[in-house]
């Protein structure tokens, strides 16, 4: 698993929204060299004929009746939002100048 | 940011005489269950913002999603539909991406692993040479969730583009939605829009017939993404394409189509490139604009949903769905038309008054088919279009009609009247023979009293009286007319010519 470089970390932080500094970068990028790693380990463990899952336990088919449930109350919604308005939330400019 | 009128277009003709388009179409279809995909909040359109949420769809910490399983059922059917195979064992994904339509930041969907796949849907498109058949290949149909509505404020457009703020409900968010892709579309070049058009308007007819949505472009319940790209002829490898979003009714389908490939052919004939971008379609011009450039499939970081077990249909449980499957549209349409006698146009006037079902029904209940389209495209369609509703919603029955056309036919009413009871049932006063019977409508069938009518009109035309006498029966209108009058409409006027005749001869 070859290391993540500075332009890797750079394109991860723009897709998660992050500024990160250059050194910042760097020290992301080594802790996400670790995490690749033990992920690579797993990989090799893994023989050909073990199928990739993301269960531990093999359940399919959970489903719920298409039944109508109390919903929260507009107050208690609202009130987890750093700003609201016009009962709703209220999200500040989302394309930034250059992107416009 | 480009204006829609500084696009140089090559002519259509042109176009499509150097390149072949070909042509992607994603239909998104919100589904009527009554909950979400993953919790159950109600979905009914139009509610108070934010007051159809949960911590389920808010993505509030330690909430756990679990599938809709009506909605699973009917993504299996409109797969079956389509005449896709279902996979035995399909998962959901997150794809991840940073825009607050959806609070938790990733939209639950499905990815590599879809529901249905690999089917085709049968169009007819009208050709100068007359309905050409052709097959589309559907690609998949996967399962995933709607996203909440944003509104942009403080700028001038009430667009994205700015504006210093935005505000977001969230009760969309959630909402089942199944997302129908085709195979590349490769047709006749000059025929592409038209295709495009037309596959949108049979799969439209299909989910609507299979009831598993209301399909109202105009309320965003179905929504087209058009991929176009452009080849020179002759070269196998496909060009870049566009996505054009935004395209909100089955017309702007192949004016959007045309667009691109209008405005395509010039940047790729004038040695430019074509950037993959998704592109805003705009009604008032039919013309699109550059959005954003697409991320790739990469960037959203798909990856297996770790909050929800596989759906592994089996086939028991694939084939009762098999087993409620409406006919096909395309095929139903070739059976009625054949069935009634009727020709293209007369088919055509049918759909487009949105009362082939309802005309259906009531031949069903035994009425003559002639009969019931008279009412159902005459009279009940121009009251619904007076205001402005679809007929189906109209408070009129098939059992109604049914009942109206045996009473004219019995000549207990005749049009006129008849057309009185139907606004009377619309009225709410009841079934037809309420209203008869309320509104005093039944057909004077009394001779004796016609007669009494009749002797009164002569009597006051004897100029009128002495032409029939004369051999002019024609003449006769006259006092038919009056008779009418007299009866406030309520004779039968076949019968009260015949009775003139006859006393006018003397008989």
């Amino acid at each position: 698993m070859p290391a993540l470089d500075r332009d890797d970390v750079a394109h991860l932080a723009r897709l998660s929204r992050l500024q990160l500094t250059d050194a910042e970068r760097d020290h992301y990028g080594e802790q996400l060299d670790v995490i690749l790693a033990a992920v690579a380990r797993v990989a090799e463990v893994a023989a050909d004929d073990v199928p990739p899952t993301t269960h531990a336990v093999p359940v399919v088919n959970v489903t719920r009746p298409d039944v109508v449930v109390p919903c929260l109350s507009r107050e208690d919604v609202l009130s987890g939002a750093p700003a609201a308005e016009d009962d709703r939330f209220r999200v500040p400019r989302i394309l930034d100048e250059e992107e416009q | 940011m480009t204006t829609p009128s500084s696009d140089v277009l090559m002519s259509f003709e042109d176009a499509i005489a150097t390149f072949d388009p070909v042509m992607g179409l994603e239909v998104h279809v919100e589904l009527n269950t009554l909950t979400k995909m993953f919790c159950g909040c109600p979905t009914e359109f139009g509610a108070a913002p934010n007051t159809q949420v949960c911590p389920v769809c808010l993505g509030l910490p330690g909430a756990l999603p679990v599938v809709n399983q009506k909605a699973v059922e009917s993504a299996i059917r409109i797969g079956l539909a389509l005449g896709c195979s279902i996979a035995p064992w399909s998962r959901f994904a997150r794809k991840n991406y940073f825009y607050p339509d959806m609070p938790k930041d990733f939209q639950t969907s499905q990815y590599d692993e879809p529901i249905a796949f690999n089917g085709a849907l049968d169009i007819v498109v009208e050709t100068d040479d007359g309905p050409q058949s052709i097959t589309l290949g559907i690609e998949r149909a996967h399962m995933e969730e709607d996203t909440g509505k944003i509104s942009h404020l403080g700028g001038a457009t009430g667009r994205i583009h700015g504006a210093d703020y935005s505000l977001i409900d969230y009760n969309r968010a959630g909402v089942p939605l199944i997302e129908i892709v085709t195979k590349p579309i490769e047709v006749e070049p000059a025929l592409a829009p038209a295709v495009a058009r037309a596959y949108v308007t049979e799969l439209r007819e299909l989910i609507v017939a299979l009831g598993v949505s209301d399909a109202h472009m105009h309320q965003g319940s179905m929504r087209v993404d058009a991929n176009l790209s452009l080849k020179p002829r002759g070269r196998a490898e496909f060009g870049t394409r566009t996505e054009t979003k935004n395209v909100n009714s089955i017309r702007s389908v192949e004016r959007a189509v045309r667009f691109e490939i209008q405005r395509q052919a010039v940047v790729l004939s004038s040695g430019g490139t074509i950037v993959q971008e998704t592109r805003h379609f705009h009604e008032n011009d039919g013309s699109t604009t550059s959005g954003r450039v697409k991320e790739e499939a990469e960037d959203y970081r798909y990856f297996p949903e770790p909050d929800l077990t596989p759906v592994a249909p089996d086939e028991a449980w694939v084939e009762s769905l098999r087993a409620t499957l409406p006919e096909s549209p395309l095929l139903r349409r070739a059976r009625i038309r054949e069935e009634w006698g009727l020709s293209e146009h007369e088919m055509q006037s049918l759909i487009n008054a949105g009362a082939l079902d309802l005309v259906e029904q009531t031949v069903a209940l035994g009425a003559d088919p002639a009969d019931a389209r008279k009412w159902w495209t005459g009279e009940i369609a121009r009251i619904s279009n007076e205001r402005g509703l679809d007929v189906a919603v109209l408070p009129i029955t098939p059992a109604d009609v049914h009942r109206i056309i045996v009473l004219t036919s019995d000549g207990a009413l005749n049009d006129k009247l008849a057309r009185q009871v139907i606004e009377g049932v619309l009225a709410g006063e009841g079934g037809p023979d309420e209203v008869v019977a309320s509104r005093g409508l039944a057909v004077v069938s009394d001779d004796g009293a016609l007669l009494e009518a009749i002797d009164a009109a002569l009597a006051a035309q004897p100029d009128v009286a002495d032409k029939i006498r004369d051999g002019k029966v024609q003449a006769a209108g006259a006092i038919v007319g009056a008779v009418m009058k007299a009866t406030a409409g309520k004779a039968d006027a076949a019968r009260v010519r015949e009775l003139i005749l006859r006393r006018v001869s003397g008989a």
